[in-house]
């Protein structure tokens, strides 16, 4: 699957690119962190727009996830970097009044053309939400397995799923004597970590993590951020984060979203190193450095 | 000196109690919002205090009789008075009665109502329910003559073939078995009334414990790739059952006090009948309206203990599903 | 970054015209298909058409999303079929009834319903004669006293759960809610036993009144708590900080601001006993002529008009008692869509 850095090039230029999404990648090829081995784009955002009613929230917005990394968003509150991971797996739509245009692919094909199943797309991108939410009617063990319920996906052997996907989310050797337990018994960290490996069970291509830390201790945090390193050799990572030293510890790229009142916009992104020792844009240099957010 | 600075610090000091001082006005309003608070309570004492007072010589001498036996016959002397130990007054066949009419509402009104309330909150759109919500609770507030006319003329035609149609193809049921095959106004029909009767109940507080399902955990669903129905199912009918539960039971108590209603669709034979296709049966309350109409001062006693009886397995009944709705009601927050 | 004005809102999610299409070939295909059913099968009658209809469409719409989705999509159009099918039969009977409503007391329906009363009329009397007047006011009557009763206890009350809060409050809210569901007919023989036999020892439009008083104060007692509860606090503590005491906080901010949802608690209230039939029967005599003292002789009101008229069983009387309920209909009615055009007006603001 690893690709020459030239090949890469030459394909994302055959591409009909708007002029961000060029600089994006080119930036993003040039900057590419040691040790990471992006496979190629795993999700592409192109030209997203979003409204709520009559509210225009989001401007334009063409991104470039690649496979094996973490990209980051960061901005202040209301920018609406959130709104926009939710039209990567389509959970926009359930907001009264919501509509959208633009184009997100995935593996090249737009998760928003006419006769998509829906549930087949999320299952393909996966999400954890900010307040950790288990089912709380059902086991641990449960709602590891609850999206293979959910989804109508039959397996052979459910007892190895679970224990890997607890492994991938460092929940095993905590929860491995009690899996008949309920979910809502684990701590706040706990639960968040059981909701990751609920996501891994049905082996999402992409996780979308919309502020997952946000309403955790500092230790939980940490073992939360540990478990994003692990996975991300493995798929795509996006998280949307307030919190700038998390971008910068757990993630590959960062992009900067920021609203001057208006719809939000994608000020900069590129390589996590380059956004917060050298960023390009006075704004994101403001915003990283504390002047403002 | 600096141990009783850090003594201090080792069990901080009891809370302060905040007192004040109410003005005269203020109390005046306290007592009186106060007073008029516990009317319900008052009220509720009353009525049990005062049927309970001329019930409770009928109570006496019939005894546990009144509850368990079947028979209701008023024996008097040729003067007129009432033969105390001849007088049979027992309740046992309109009480099976009450409880089969409402039962067999609830059993029809049940999964009507859980659809209704599912379709509302998670397939309509906001104004398809904003008036479908509307239209519910006006039939919630049409008076039970209505539906007793209604019943008469409309329903009653349609629900004996489906007795019918029951009796034909389920007729190896118990309750659906009948020797004599006279279909008009039987508990079955005065149950689908009282069915349509409590539905618009039944859906609305399921609706309002469906609308209360946590959006963090129908998010969750929807995010790991649930369909509509899969997400109904693995979390918002685990959420809801109680409340439904608590529902179903408001819907019972109300069928269960129904009087005119049931009166007018009913033929009202005293006599035990667990057939419920079977065109005679009878429920307390409307049993009470029938037998008072003609009723002297001995039998008047015997209605009052009747409508004792009603009143506290209503109030039993409702009880119970208060507490059960305002249990799911908490536990979601 | 390109102009947003080039840009249209789009909903992608929403249904593509071809899915409509199929949609609408499926409605009208089960259709068809239900009628060659009935037609050629020895079923027969409405609940023929209609349990068949929702089979067969629940069927088709299974097997459409079966094929185009899978196993999940197709249980998902199962349960979407069989939920929908939940609501229209729970609204069937409604229109059902209003229909019936309208047609059956079309007949009897004439101005002089408004005019005369049955003093010199019997309820076999040919259907242009005689009219609802002492009915129309009985009711009236009955409905003032009891709410003129019911009003101060059901505010009282309301406002002793969301002002004073007082230790009480849960119970007293479990027993508002207990109250509500006391049987119709246990009112009427509580007032019976309590009123009239030790006291009165008469039939009379007061102790209907009563009655009526005990089902209607749950009523009001519950939608002026939840219109109180609206209320937003800092109302209150602004009363309170400016140095009011809490009466005149109450009296003057509470109450005003909660103005119009107490209106829609009057109208709720009116409306839940306007119709009540079983306690009326009980106490009220029902009398035939205008009445208009409610402590002396019986009092006529809608609800005894239309039970007796139907107990009678004539044609004429029955299409009386059809017109009775067309105008108690109307009546519940014009208040329930006040009490909605005010609670809506009331949210809106």
């Amino acid at each position: 699957m690893t690709e020459p850095t030239e090949s890469e090039n030459e394909n994302m230029e055959t591409k009909p690119l708007t002029s961000s999404l060029a600089s994006v990648a080119s930036s993003a090829t040039a900057g590419r962190v040691p040790g990471s081995h992006p496979m190629g784009v795993g999700l592409e955002a192109r030209g997203i727009h979003a409204w709520f009613g009559d509210k225009h929230v989001l401007d334009d917005i063409s991104l470039d996830f690649w496979s094996g990394t973490v990209t980051a968003l960061i901005g202040p509150s209301g920018c609406g970097k959130s709104t926009f991971i939710r039209t990567l797996n389509r959970m926009h739509e359930f907001i009264p009044g919501a509509a959208m245009a633009g184009q997100v692919l995935l593996d090249g094909k737009d998760i928003y053309a006419s006769g998509t199943d829906v549930t087949k797309i999320r299952l393909k991108v996966g999400m954890v939400f900010q307040k950790p939410n288990p089912f709380p009617s059902m086991t641990i063990a449960e709602n590891v397995l609850a999206g293979l319920k959910l989804a109508q996906i039959k397996i052979e052997n459910k007892d190895d799923l679970l224990q890997e996907c607890l492994e991938r989310a460092g929940l095993w050797n905590e929860v491995k004597d009690r899996l008949k337990a309920h979910g809502g018994s684990l701590s706040g960290g706990q639960q968040q970590r059981l909701c990751i490996a609920r996501a891994l069970a049905v082996r999402p291509e992409v996780l979308l993590m919309d502020e997952p830390c946000s309403a955790l201790d500092p230790g939980s945090t940490l073992k939360i951020e540990e478990t994003i390193s692990h996975l991300s050799s493995s798929m795509t990572i996006i998280i949307v984060t307030h919190n700038m030293q998390q971008a910068a510890r757990v993630s590959d790229y960062t992009g900067f979203f920021l609203s001057d009142g208006g719809p939000g916009s994608l000020v900069e992104v590129g390589p996590t190193g380059e956004i917060f020792s050298r960023p390009k844009d006075k704004r994101t240099e403001n915003y990283v450095t504390g002047r403002f957010g | 000196m600096s141990q009783t600075l850090v003594e201090p610090m080792k069990s901080p000091p009891p809370p302060r109690e905040l007192t004040s001082v109410p003005r005269f006005s203020d109390r005046v309003f306290r007592g009186v919002v106060t007073s008029g608070g516990l009317s319900s309570l008052v009220i509720l004492g009353l009525i049990f205090a005062f049927l309970t007072y001329q019930g409770f010589s009928v109570l006496r001498s019939q005894g546990f009789y009144f509850i368990t036996g079947s028979e209701w016959a008023l024996i008097t002397d040729d003067a007129g008075n009432m033969i105390a130990d001849q007088t049979k007054f027992g309740i046992a066949a309109m009480l099976i009665g009450t409880i089969l009419c409402s039962l067999v509402a609830v059993v029809i009104a049940v999964p009507i109502s859980v659809f209704s309330a599912l379709f509302l909150n998670f397939y309509a759109s906001p104004r398809l329910k904003k008036f479908m919500v509307a239209v519910i609770d006006l039939m919630a507030a049409f008076p039970s003559i209505l539906f007793g006319l209604w019943g008469f003329f409309v329903l009653m035609p349609s629900v004996e073939y489906w007795g019918k149609l029951l009796h034909k193809y389920l007729g190896f049921i118990p309750f659906f078995k009948m020797e004599v095959p006279v279909f008009t106004r039987s508990p079955f029909v005065a149950g689908v009334v009282l069915a349509v009767m409590i539905i618009p109940i039944i859906t609305s507080v399921a609706r309002e414990i469906f609308s209360q399902t946590p959006l963090d955990r129908v998010q969750a669903a929807y995010a790991l790739g649930a369909t509509r129905w899969a997400m109904i199912k693995a979390v918002a009918l685990p959420y809801g059952r109680s409340g439904v539960v608590g529902g179903a039971m408001l819907g019972l108590g109300r069928a269960m006090g129904e009087t005119v209603a049931v009166y007018t669709v009913l033929n009202i034979v005293y006599q035990v009948n667990w057939h419920i296709l079977v065109g005679a049966g009878g429920n307390v309350a409307s049993m009470i309206l029938l037998k008072f109409g003609d009723a002297g001062p001995a039998e008047i006693k015997a209605l009052m203990a009747a409508g004792l009886v009603l009143f506290l397995l209503t109030l039993i009944v409702n009880s119970i599903a208060n507490f059960i709705v305002k249990r799911t009601g908490k536990s979601g927050r | 970054m390109s102009t947003p004005t080039a840009i249209k809102p789009q909903k992608p999610w929403l249904a593509t015209p071809k899915e409509r299409a199929i949609n609408a070939a499926t409605i009208v295909g089960s259709a068809i298909a239900t009628y060659g059913l009935v037609a050629i099968t020895p079923l027969k009658g409405k609940l023929a058409y209609f349990a068949l209809y929702f089979i067969i469409y629940i069927a088709a719409d299974f097997f459409i999303h079966l094929a185009s989705r899978g196993i999940s999509a197709g249980k998902d159009a199962i349960a979407r079929g069989v939920v929908t099918l939940g609501l229209v039969v729970a609204l069937l009977p409604i229109l059902s009834i209003l229909v019936t409503v309208f047609n059956r007391g079309r007949g009897g329906l004439h101005w002089g319903l408004l005019t005369h009363d049955m003093k010199m009329n019997s309820v076999n009397d040919p259907i242009n004669q005689g009219g609802l007047l002492h009915a129309l006011t009985g009711t009236s009557i009955l409905v003032l006293i009891a709410l003129v009763i019911s009003l101060p206890i059901g505010i009282l009350t309301a406002l002793y759960l969301t002002e004073i809060k007082g230790r009480f409050a849960g119970p007293i809210r479990f027993l508002v809610q207990a109250m509500s569901g006391v049987p119709s007919i246990v009112a009427g023989l509580f007032i019976l036993s309590a009123i009239v036999y030790p006291l009165t020892k008469a039939y009379s439009g007061f102790v209907g009144s009563l009655a009526l008083s005990i089902l209607m104060i749950p009523t009001i007692a519950r939608t002026s708590e939840e219109v109180l509860l609206l209320i937003p606090n800092d109302l209150r503590e602004a009363g309170v900080a400016l140095g009011g005491t809490q009466w005149r906080t109450v009296a003057m901010v509470v109450l005003p601001a909660a103005r119009t949802g107490l209106v829609t608690a009057v109208i709720l209230g009116i409306a839940r006993v306007a119709g009540e039939t079983a306690p009326i029967v009980l106490l009220t005599g029902g009398g035939e002529t205008v009445n208009a003292n409610p402590f002396s002789g019986p009092m006529g009101s809608l609800p005894f008009y239309i039970w007796k008229s139907f107990a009678v069983g004539s044609a004429e009387s029955v299409t009386r008692a059809w017109a009775g309920i067309f105008v108690l209909i109307v009546i519940v009615l014009i208040l329930f869509v006040t009490a909605r055009f005010l609670s809506e007006r009331k949210t809106s603001r």
